[in-house]
């Protein structure tokens, strides 16, 4: 800053009001420099001291302990999801044992009521086959009895047809024991 | 910043003043400068008390929880000086924070505001810096004594030296410790008188319109290194009080 040209010239600053040498060594003005200084330094550390260092302390501390509780609540919480966690899997557990229990009884339950279902169609079916057998062994038989009545028929006109006396008597005891075979 | 463009009686083309922004002059009138007279010291000095009290204290009035960026800076000067006394002085230095605290935030903010232009930089001055050194090497070595009684004495006696060494040792251990107010001053003043003067020699360069664009940018680039130097020369201040602390609270090596 240029000093004003209206100062007295003393030994630290010429008539143009520029500073001769350095103006930190000049004495004139230390008196002046120290004094507010001290009085700077007082009052910085009274309003420091006083003031400004325990309430940047208290709002630190207010935040630690703030930070800490939070934590604190935090670890709280975890702990109860953990538990929770716990009954669910449990939970989820009892649930599986039980279901693979209904499923079994019921997959048994299923199995004998199958079986019944088989034995009963079973049993129809052999009752079917023993009719049928009947029916066919009755068929059978029908068409064994017309076989022998063609034959003996046929055999008494072939017999005729040859010229020979047709015994009646005779002819169907041969064909008879012919197809007793 | 104008005093480099000046008339002077051999205003022959480039005129330096680097030194006149240092200048102690009264805010009010003319006349000799007494003690109690309020100066631009007064004025400076003052202003680095309001941004005190903008930073500390009505920065901090909320005490909001989660701070915000006034708050954030009173919070952070405050820890990282907290912690450079804890650090380097150790747990039981805690006590004399608050001197320190006020050590550094007067120098770090008479140096900020120092950089304004226009400005006067109290810490240029040795008288200012000299006087901190001093009540920092007064009050280490009573309270070195007071703590360490006779002990004290150990600081210069190195007794993991041979002991043919240790008188030699102990004459530059006593020389050292009474140098240290001077460097510990000097290095404060010296830098931010360097830095600025230097700023006003560039500035006046700027005066020849061919070297103007280079002066400029040597401006702005001193002006970022002086940033720099302004918070690290508080640093070194504080951390070197602390380690001055350390020694007279644990004189034994």
């Amino acid at each position: 800053m240029a000093a004003s040209t209206d100062q007295v010239a003393s030994k630290c600053i010429d008539g143009y009001g520029s500073a001769i040498g350095m103006p930190q060594l000049c004495g004139d003005w230390m008196a002046n420099q120290i004094f507010w200084l001290v009085v700077t330094l007082v009052i910085i550390f009274l309003i420091l001291s006083r003031i400004a260092l325990p309430r940047i302390a208290e709002v630190l501390a207010d935040r630690q302990s703030t930070i800490t509780n939070y934590l604190t609540a935090s670890e709280e919480l975890k702990s109860k999801a953990e538990e929770a966690e716990r009954a669910y899997t449990q939970a989820l557990n009892d649930a599986r044992s039980e279901a693979s229990r209904l499923l079994d009884a019921s997959k048994a339950e299923m199995k004998k009521e199958l079986q019944a279902a088989i034995n009963k169609a079973d049993a129809e079916i052999s009752v079917k086959v023993g009719e049928s057998e009947k029916s066919i062994a009755e068929i059978r038989n029908n068409a064994m009895a017309s076989i022998e009545k063609v034959a003996k028929d046929t055999a008494k006109e072939i017999v005729v047809a040859l010229g020979a006396k047709a015994d009646a008597k005779t002819i169907n005891a041969a064909v008879s024991s012919k197809m007793k075979g | 910043m104008a005093a480099a463009a000046q008339p002077s009686e051999k205003s022959d083309g480039l005129v330096f003043h680097p030194m006149d922004q240092f200048i102690v002059q009264p805010l009010f009138g003319s006349g000799p400068i007494h003690w109690y007279t309020v100066t631009n010291v007064t004025l400076w000095m003052g202003l680095s008390v309001v941004a005190l009290v903008l930073v500390m204290l009505v920065g901090t009035s909320k005490r909001a929880l989660v701070p915000g960026r006034a708050q954030s800076i009173g919070e952070l000067a405050y820890g990282f000086v907290h912690k450079m006394v804890e650090d380097v002085a150790g747990r039981d230095a805690v006590p004399y924070f608050p001197y320190i605290m006020t050590l550094f935030m007067f120098i770090v903010l008479s140096n900020f505001l120092g950089l304004l232009p226009m400005s006067f930089t109290t810490t240029s001055h040795i008288a200012v810096t000299a006087v901190m050194a001093i009540a920092v090497f007064l009050a280490v070595t009573v309270l070195g004594f007071v703590k360490n009684g006779v002990g004290f004495f150990s600081l210069f006696w190195i007794s993991s030296a041979p002991l043919a060494l240790r008188p030699a040792l102990a004459l530059i251990e006593i020389i050292s410790y009474f140098v240290r107010p001077v460097s510990h001053s000097i290095r404060l003043a010296g830098n931010m008188m360097a830095g600025h003067a230097v700023i006003k020699v560039f500035a006046a360069f700027a005066g020849v319109a061919l070297i103007s664009p280079l002066s400029v940018v040597a401006i702005t680039a001193m002006y970022a290194l002086e940033t720099l130097v302004s918070f690290i020369q508080a640093y070194v201040f504080a951390i070197l009080t602390c380690v001055y602390l350390k020694d007279a609270l644990h004189p034994h090596h």
